[in-house]
């Protein structure tokens, strides 16, 4: 087991727009985030030895990116696990510079697909690829949605789930969207009709589309990106902020079975191993930034991470306790979250991000005395194939 | 009318193509191990139970039960957007393999988890596919 002071997030930026019109690229997303995240954290690119990067500015990941930037490093780790890559990425720059192998870790995301009018969410899958498995299934017309909401009708007939316990997801997140002006300028840009608080009404009278899932319970496609600094002890020590420590981490991937148990995500065996290194517990978590594609991802990962009993969440997440300025829960995706702040396909790194300005109380929904936060992010799709990222943080 | 077509299942998928290829005589192929007993589904060269075992085709009698579903009411898809509403399901077959198919010759608002089905074919030129209606 390693020690819980390895390394810490340093630096963070999210990049503001979620609408760049066609006149950013992902590349220049990732290179302006970068540097800011630097300039956050009072370091600059030439401190930078080791690079994360999920492939999305194209060409081979950690190569080409480390060519844009100019970098050298010694460390050079393309892991790309779709959305939850990020949360990989934090537990894998933790455990180099443990290793002695780095100092400076870089991650960065950059995406377009707002602009590119890429169909995330809604969309209908392309043709039959090679692997074996898209093979079997594209004859279907799984949308994206459709493979989500499999998960919540099984979790209602399984555990009595309902849309209006679902909901609360929704409004939660809402309410914080609500408080975070670049949350609510994307929704403007992004031309969502009524912005506004939600209520648990408003969110199982949206339209279907998928059932059992609403609109009101599907991410917005924008366009952003973001970075994250990580660096060593010392590093952090002479940092313009705080440090946030990454205190432990944990990953895992899930896939159809024959007999398997779809309400059940690889969050199960990604947790204990994140909780197990940073030797605490779920019920001690102030902040919760749990990755919402949907409504159904964030009620089957809190059960997952151990927030109560699988099958318990639709009761559990009652009465409104995921707002930041209430008890009984920890505050839920306190920037808006997917939901209604920034989704462009890849959520990961902004779940590091709002976790950190938690921890050095910074975000726009604060919870007084922050002091944990769990980052959980989850890539490729939950009722299907998907990878589990979880992720411990603590202030000093 | 529809003019677009179903994506169709490639028969050159190393793994996959010995199941499409059953699926011109109307069988639902899957694999089972004849040292561990796992069954395979999708198909594939390795028992993904044990390392030394062998895998042995058989033939699905066709029946199973809707794991569990969705009412696809929007998609973009050249196809299925003109099929909308469409019942997207994980289908347990009584043998042991899930499949993902359509629920179809049934309202959507009378599908329901745990619902009996068969299978029942849709022809292609070069294969069929396998889709369920209820018992």
């Amino acid at each position: 087991m390693s020690s819980d002071r390895d390394a810490a997030i340093v630096g963070i930026h999210e990049y503001p727009s979620r609408d760049v019109e066609g006149e950013v690229s992902p590349l220049q997303i990732k290179a302006e985030s970068a540097a800011r995240a630097l300039e956050d954290a009072g370091l600059n690119w030439s401190d930078v030895d080791a690079i994360y990067d999920a492939g999305d500015g194209g060409g081979m990941g950690g190569l080409n990116i480390a060519e844009y930037f100019g970098l050298k490093p010694n460390v050079i780790d393309t892991t790309n696990v779709g959305g939850s890559s990020y949360e990989f990425h934090a537990a894998h720059a933790k455990r180099d510079i443990a290793a002695g192998k780095a100092k400076v870790a870089l991650l960065t995301y950059g995406s377009t697909a707002h602009s590119n009018a890429r169909a995330i969410g809604v969309g209908g899958r392309g043709g039959p690829g090679m692997h074996p498995a898209e093979n079997m299934d594209a004859f279907a017309g799984m949308t994206l949605i459709a493979n989500y909401a499999m998960v919540a009708r099984r979790h209602m007939h399984q555990y009595g789930t309902t849309s209006e316990q679902l909901a609360e997801i929704s409004t939660a997140t809402r309410y914080h969207a609500m408080r975070n002006p670049e949350a609510v300028k994307a929704m403007e840009d992004l031309e969502f009709l009524d912005i506004r608080e939600t209520t648990i009404s408003d969110v199982v009278n949206s339209r279907m589309i998928a059932d059992p899932l609403h609109l009101l319970e599907c991410c917005m496609i924008s366009d952003g990106g973001g970075a994250v600094v990580i660096a060593s002890p010392e590093v952090a020590r002479d940092c313009r902020k705080p440090p946030v420590w990454i205190l432990g981490g944990g990953e895992a991937t899930k896939y159809p079975e024959n007999g398997g148990d779809i309400t059940t995500s690889a969050a199960a065996q990604s947790a204990p191993q994140a909780f197990g290194e940073a030797g605490v517990t779920p019920a001690e978590m102030d902040i919760a930034m749990v990755y919402d594609s949907f409504s159904i991802t964030v009620l089957t990962l809190l059960e997952d991470l151990g927030f109560c009993k699988k099958g318990e969440g639709g009761s559990w997440v009652q009465g409104g306790k995921l707002r930041f300025d209430q008890s009984g829960g920890p505050a839920l995706n306190t920037d808006g979250g997917g939901l209604s702040s920034n989704h462009p396909g890849m959520r990961g790194i902004f779940l590091l991000i709002e976790a950190a300005r938690q921890l050095r109380g910074e975000s726009t929904s604060q919870v007084a005395d922050a002091r944990l936060a769990v980052a959980h992010g989850n890539g490729g799709m939950l009722g299907s194939r998907h990878a589990a990222g979880t992720v411990i943080l603590g202030r000093d | 009318m529809n003019d677009v077509k179903r994506p169709i299942p490639r028969s050159d998928e190393p793994d996959t193509a010995a199941f499409w290829e059953g699926t011109k005589q109307k069988e639902f192929r899957y694999q089972q191990c004849n040292s561990c007993n796992t069954v395979v589904f999708y198909s594939r060269r390795h028992c993904t139970g044990c390392t030394d075992g062998e895998l042995q085709w058989k033939t699905s009698a066709g029946t199973g039960s809707v794991y569990t579903f969705s009412v696809v009411r929007q998609s973009y898809h050249p196809f299925f957007r003109n099929l909308v509403p469409y019942v997207v399901a994980w289908i347990d077959m009584d043998e042991g393999p899930r499949i993902l198919s359509n629920v179809t010759g049934v309202a959507p608002e009378d599908v329901s988890v745990g619902q009996k089905v068969q299978v029942e074919w849709e022809e292609h030129e070069t294969l069929n596919i396998p889709l369920f209606k209820p018992v």
